[in-house]
C-alpha cells in the first residue's frame, strides 16, 4: 500500500489580533488600580478594625504618617527606628516644614498607623513625641469592617 | 516628463514580536506589583500639647473618664466609664455604648458638643482595645446611617510601668 503524505506547505500564521487586544485590556486595567498613595503603608502593620473608621472626606493638606509594628519598631519617613529616635527625626521634620514659606505646622496631620497589637503606652509616647514637635492633628487609622467590632467574636 | 509610478506590490509585514515582549513584560510587572489594599479609614482627634491644651478655654463640663485596666498579657482587664465598670467580656463595649446612648446622651436631643471623655489606659494595654472604645464613644451606624456620639477624645500621659 502507498502511503500519500500530504505536505503542509503553507505556513501557519498565528492571529495575534485578540491576544493582543486582551492584553492592553488587562495592562489598562492594571494602571488604573495602581495607587501610588499607598506606597507609605508597610503590609506588616495589622491595623485594628472598627465600622467608625471612613476614609476622610478630603485628602489631608499636610499628611505626615508615623507607623508602628507590634513589636514596637517605628516607620518613619522610609526609615526603620527604634521609638526613642523618632524625637529627632519629627524635629527635623518640623523644621523643615517651618522652613517652608507657604507650610504650616498647624496643617500638618499625623497619621497614625500602629498595630492592633502594639501597646497602648507607646502609642501614646509617640503622640507625645508629635506634640513636642509642634503637630497637633493626629489620625488614627484603623480597617474598615462591615460588622460591628463593639462584640468580640 | 514621464513620472514613474514606483508601484510597491510587496506587502510590509509589521513585526509583532517586540511589541509582545514588552507588552507582556509590562503585564509581569504589573502583576507582581498589584497587591489588594483593604480600605482603610480614619479616627480625627485633635490633641494640642498639654501647654496648649491649658491655655484653650476650659470646658464647662468635667470630662468623663474612660479607665481601661490591662492583664499582663495586654488584654483589656476591666472597662469603666465615671466609675460604672463595664466588665471585661466579649460585650464590654457594646454595653459601654448602650450607657452612653441613654445615659449620657440625652434621650431626644444630641450630645452637649463640649462633653470630652478622656481615656486612661494601661501602658501594656493592647492599642485594638483602644481604637474600639473610641469606636464605642464617638458613634455607631443604625440602618447604615452614621449617628454621632461624643466627639471629644482626649488621653492621659501614658504611665511608664
Amino acid at each position: 500500500m502507498r502511503i500519500v503524505r500530504s505536505k503542509l506547505a503553507t505556513s501557519a500564521e498565528m492571529d495575534m489580533t485578540p491576544m493582543i487586544d486582551v492584553t492592553f485590556q488587562l495592562i489598562a486595567f492594571f494602571m488604573f488600580v495602581l495607587n501610588f498613595s499607598e506606597v507609605d503603608t508597610d503590609q506588616r502593620i495589622n491595623l485594628p478594625a472598627s465600622e467608625l473608621a471612613r476614609p476622610p472626606d478630603a485628602p489631608y493638606s499636610q499628611p505626615l504618617t508615623v507607623q508602628m509594628t507590634a513589636d514596637d519598631t517605628i516607620l518613619f519617613a522610609g526609615d526603620e527606628m527604634q521609638p526613642d529616635a523618632l524625637q529627632s527625626a519629627l524635629m527635623r521634620e518640623a523644621q523643615i516644614i517651618k522652613a517652608y514659606p507657604n507650610k504650616k505646622l498647624a496643617d500638618v496631620t499625623v497619621v497614625l498607623r500602629a498595630d492592633r497589637a502594639a501597646k497602648t503606652g507607646k502609642v501614646q509616647e509617640v503622640i507625645q513625641m508629635c506634640q513636642k514637635a509642634g503637630f497637633d492633628m493626629f489620625a488614627l487609622r484603623g480597617k474598615q469592617s462591615d460588622v460591628s467590632t463593639l462584640i468580640e467574636l | 516628463m514621464k513620472i514613474r509610478h514606483h508601484e510597491r506590490s510587496d506587502k510590509i509585514e509589521l513585526s509583532m514580536t517586540p511589541m509582545i515582549d514588552i507588552v507582556f513584560l509590562l503585564n509581569i510587572f504589573f502583576l507582581f506589583t498589584f497587591k489588594i489594599v483593604l480600605p482603610e479609614g480614619d479616627f480625627n482627634v485633635q490633641m494640642p500639647s498639654a501647654a496648649a491644651a491649658r491655655a484653650a478655654e476650659p470646658s464647662e463640663l468635667p470630662p468623663l473618664r474612660l479607665v481601661m485596666k490591662a492583664a499582663p498579657t495586654g488584654q483589656l482587664a476591666d472597662l469603666r466609664l465615671a466609675g460604672r465598670s463595664f466588665g471585661n467580656g466579649r460585650d464590654a463595649f457594646a454595653q459601654l455604648q448602650h450607657y452612653i446612648r441613654t445615659q449620657v446622651v440625652a434621650p431626644g436631643g444630641g450630645t452637649p458638643s463640649e462633653q470630652e471623655v478622656e481615656i486612661d489606659a494601661d501602658y501594656d494595654l493592647d492599642y485594638d482595645y483602644i481604637v474600639r472604645a473610641i469606636t464605642a464613644v464617638t458613634g455607631y451606624i443604625e440602618n447604615g446611617q452614621p449617628h454621632k456620639l461624643i466627639e471629644r477624645i482626649k488621653f492621659t500621659p501614658p504611665k511608664q510601668p
